[in-house]
């Protein structure tokens, strides 16, 4: 045996593999970073007045983040409402039907860009359909616009998860007689209820923490406003003008929104995971 | 229902040069047989013989699955079962069929019954509890399971949950029952509940169960088809298939000295 | 007779206004049953009605995602239009941003996003291949589970965490440390100097490319670790058995099995670095030039609509439709080709059909 050769390659690996633990390490330590900073700000900024009052003028001292909380819960709680009906149907669709038909191969595909296409764009859509057309900013642009980046994650989970579904379930429901639509809502669907809620509360999390779409269709409201027909104040976009202000009382209001949504996020995300554990067999 | 067992043999199903195919594949050769009403017919054979394949056309769940066809004729009480105008849930529901795995529905115990009778009646509350009684009772669940009707039907045992889908099955009053080999996955205890539970349907109902226990098709059926590679190797009475089969390859079979 | 009914088709071969036969099926059936009745048809029929309609419904909403694809490019294409009636497609090269006397192009745009989004790559690439490596072939097993969901949760901060990350955080000490040390150091090579040139504030286009590095890392290192995953035990456990090192392992057995989808989830990574707005638009420093330098500011596409819509009119805004309609398109492509790549990897190993 060449001790040498043998030696040589002991080392490469010796050096792969302590790269690649550098790797995960790094990763990790971003990740706490970005998490001590965010709280170590985050927490500064933390006080009552930031949940009661609304955002303050240019200038003007104190202020809140409470016009933004609010307007934040409604426009993803109604974009929550929107999708996660469209969403399940169109999995069901996919899983139910989608094995034949080319629209669903194409659907389906057409999802997955979707999952990861810029949301920028789809805050300039919106906007050229709805905006530009009744010439006003609106709470209800906004969800729209969530709802689109939200629709395709619960579909697709929607869909993976009935296709994990046993076949046998399934065709116990058909053997006694049930219609499709039932075999799909009442069997199907219940079996694969712990992964489909986990798919909603994931699109949750991931539309929570979106700005780019709002910029152009909610915008943003300085006052308290429950009007979706009118533009409406959200979190991302006023973290974002906030942080770039040169005002301190702003800033510091952007980290602590920026916590409240960071949190949010991540509880929501840590939520799905457990979830799906419990309730999922094995 | 009510119907008494006439002493003439009468066909529930008779199945005429009934052909299938996965995709290119034939799996079925031109198959004849009649099934007796009010009767146990056991279907055996190896692995890939095709036994489960023919009890699935009997409620044309194939039908769920795109490549998959058969031609033929299979005739239920007048009714072209291939018929492709045939209502597959209509025929479901009167041709019932157990799987090999328990497959309870991820819903209560009461609701598992009721899931299938909701279907095609419209029962009140204190009907619909008689009905789910009744069920579990044939099926010799009810005292095992009355206290805990509201729980899930995951919470039984595999022998349970099995005895709970013929349950299920039954409670719609359908005129067959298609038994895919429903004690594979049980224990022996489970398995021999199951075999006196098969006995006590055929007064009602009749009866097709495939296995791969020529013990358990003897112990239960009246009549045993024996297939092998997609076709029908003998039919006839149980005994005598068991006791003096005609073929030779029957009698390797049933003996063990097959392949 | 031949009864080739495909599950999803029975509703659609069996027409709603055949109940005369599905009537007479009652009829000649009912010997076999004693409880058949009006009743019960009329129940069948409901049913296939339901059906029907529920085959609609479900239909409809999945294509919602696909008309809202289709809804993307026509709206962007007729809101971008004067643009390119303009400009013609020279639009796409011309360097000019020029608002007051309304002379536009997009390459300083797509340059920015181009470069960041490369830097990005660069970086993340090894990283997460070294993070998927680990989790699929060193990591003990009961690591594996919380290490994969950290790696996960960085990819849920949202990215206008990272955005302001980058700003208030890691811009001071870049500009403080590693912007001198790259250019007492890559800076004095002959070749490379003038990529390190320039004022060190922190911010610019490297910068950006540093941040959305972190930002895609989780989604590229996810793809990577469940393709590495789909490696037979039995390849893997073969070559060890002739006494591979795990890195030779890797290196000759998983890397080349699951090449297409390694290169899929790089250009996932890539797909959704071109397009990432705030963690971008914080840290690229929002100036519309291009400059050999890494270091000197530029602006991505997103950064430039998320700069300068609110602000945009007329024929201004016209251009941000336009900068938006060629970044859906080259985002488009490059995801893609990413998915068919990854799809091709699990259907060849027989994960798909």
């Amino acid at each position: 045996m060449n001790q040498n050769l043998y030696r040589k390659r002991i080392m490469i690996n010796r050096i792969g593999i302590s790269l690649s633990m550098l790797a995960m390490t790094l990763g990790l330590f971003v990740l706490l970073w970005i998490l001590s900073v965010l709280f170590i700000n985050g927490f500064k900024a933390l006080d009552l007045n930031m949940f009661f009052q609304s955002t303050p003028a240019p200038g003007t001292e104190g202020g809140g983040l409470a016009n933004a909380i609010v307007g934040s819960l409604m426009l993803v709680g109604f974009a929550t409402l929107v999708s996660t009906p469209v969403g399940i149907l169109a999995g069901i669709y996919l899983a139910e039907y989608g094995d034949t038909s080319k629209t669903a191969e194409v659907t389906r595909f057409m999802t997955d860009i979707m999952l990861s296409a810029p949301s920028i764009v789809l805050g300039l859509f919106v906007y050229a359909i709805l905006v530009a057309q009744v010439k006003h900013f609106s709470g209800w642009a906004g969800t729209i616009a969530l709802s689109l980046i939200a629709i395709p994650v619960v579909l697709r989970t929607t869909e993976n998860m009935l296709r994990l579904v046993p076949g046998s379930l399934r065709e116990a429901a058909f053997a006694l007689g049930a219609p499709r639509w039932k075999v799909a809502t009442m069997v199907t669907l219940r079996a694969a209820k712990a992964g489909v809620v986990t798919g909603v509360l994931l699109a949750l999390a991931r539309i929570s923490g979106e700005t780019a779409p709002l910029l152009f269709t909610a915008l943003n409201n300085q006052f308290f406003s429950l009007d979706m027909n009118g533009p409406m104040s959200n979190l991302p976009v006023v973290i974002f003008q906030f942080a770039l202000s040169p005002y301190d009382n702003w800033v510091r209001l952007a980290w602590g929104g920026a916590l409240l949504i960071t949190l949010t996020v991540l509880v929501l995300n840590i939520l799905a995971r457990v979830y799906f554990r419990d309730k999922t067999p094995g | 229902m009510t119907e008494s067992p006439e002493q003439t043999p009468k066909s529930a199903i008779q199945i005429r040069n009934l052909n299938f195919f996965y995709g290119k594949f034939q799996g079925l050769r031109n198959i004849n047989l009649d099934i007796v009403e009010h009767k146990v017919t056991a279907f055996i054979g190896p692995s890939g013989c095709g036994k489960s394949t023919l009890l699935r056309t009997l409620n044309r769940m194939y039908s769920l699955y795109p490549g998959q066809r058969a031609d033929g004729e299979i005739n239920f009480y007048g009714q072209n079962i291939l018929d492709p105008k045939q209502d597959l849930n209509l025929l479901r529901a009167r041709i019932g069929m157990v799987f090999q795995k328990p497959t309870p529905f991820p819903m209560s115990i009461y609701d598992n019954i009721a899931f299938g009778v909701r279907l095609y009646e419209n029962l009140p509350k204190g009907a619909m509890d008689e009905r789910v009684e009744w069920a579990l009772t044939k099926t010799a669940l009810w005292n095992e399971a009355k206290d805990k009707l509201n729980q899930s039907g995951l919470a039984l045992s595999g022998g349970q949950q099995q005895r709970l889908c013929i349950a299920r099955s039954v409670a719609v009053k359908p005129s067959v029952i298609l038994l895919d080999e429903p004690t594979s996955a049980l224990d022996p205890i489970s398995t021999a509940k199951i075999e006196e539970l098969v006995h006590e349907l055929k007064s009602e109902y009749t009866v097709a169960i495939v296995t791969h226990n020529m013990q358990q098709a003897a112990r239960v059926s009246d009549h045993t088809a024996y297939m092998y590679l997609g076709e029908m190797m003998e039919y006839g009475k149980t005994d005598q298939l068991f006791i003096k089969p005609k073929k030779k390859e029957t009698e390797d079979y049933i003996t063990g000295r097959f392949g | 007779m031949n009864t080739s009914t495909a599950g999803s088709g029975t509703l659609d071969q069996q027409s709603l206004d055949d109940t005369k036969e599905l009537g007479a099926f009652m009829e000649t059936s009912s010997a076999g049953s004693g409880m058949l009745d009006q009743r019960r048809l009329q129940t069948v029929k409901r049913q296939r009605f339901q059906d029907f309609i529920f085959h609609k419904i479900t239909l409809s909403f999945s294509l919602i995602v696909l008309v809202s694809l289709i809804g993307i490019i026509v709206s962007l294409a007729i809101a971008a239009w004067p643009t390119f009636k303009k400009f013609g497609i020279e639009f796409i090269w011309r360097v000019e941003w020029d608002i007051i006397n309304e002379e536009f192009g997009a390459a300083i745009a797509i340059f920015g996003t181009l470069a960041s989004a490369t830097i990005a790559i660069l970086i993340a690439m090894p990283l997460s291949f070294g993070i998927a490596l680990f989790l699929t072939e060193t990591c003990p097993t009961w690591l594996r589970r919380p290490l994969g969901t950290a790696i996960e949760l960085l990819a849920a901060v949202p990215s206008i965490i990272y955005g302001m990350f980058g700003l208030f955080i890691f811009a001071p000490l870049f500009a403080e440390y590693g912007q001198p040390a790259l250019q007492s150091t890559l800076g004095q090579m002959p070749l490379l100097a003038p990529l390190f040139g320039g004022a060190t504030n922190g911010i610019g286009i490297l910068a950006a490319g540093l941040i959305l590095a972190f930002m895609i890392l989780p989604f590229i290192a996810a793809v990577m670790r469940d393709v590495f995953e789909i490696v037979p035990p039995i390849l893997r456990e073969s070559a060890y058995g002739v006494g591979c090192t795990t890195w030779e392992v890797v290196r000759y057995i998983v890397l080349p099995y699951t090449q297409q989808g390694v290169i899929g989830g790089v250009m996932l990574g890539l797909g959704r670095a071109l397009g990432e707005t705030m963690a971008v638009t914080f840290v690229i420093g929002n100036s519309q030039r291009i400059s050999a330098s890494l270091f000197s500011p530029g602006s991505s596409i997103a950064s430039t609509l998320a700069n300068e819509f609110g602000e945009a009119a007329d024929f201004h805004l016209s251009t941000l439709f336009a900068l938006g309609l060629l970044l859906f398109v080259i985002t488009f492509i490059v995801l893609a080709l990413a998915k068919i790549l990854i799809i091709r990897t699990e259907r060849a190993k027989g994960l798909k059909t």
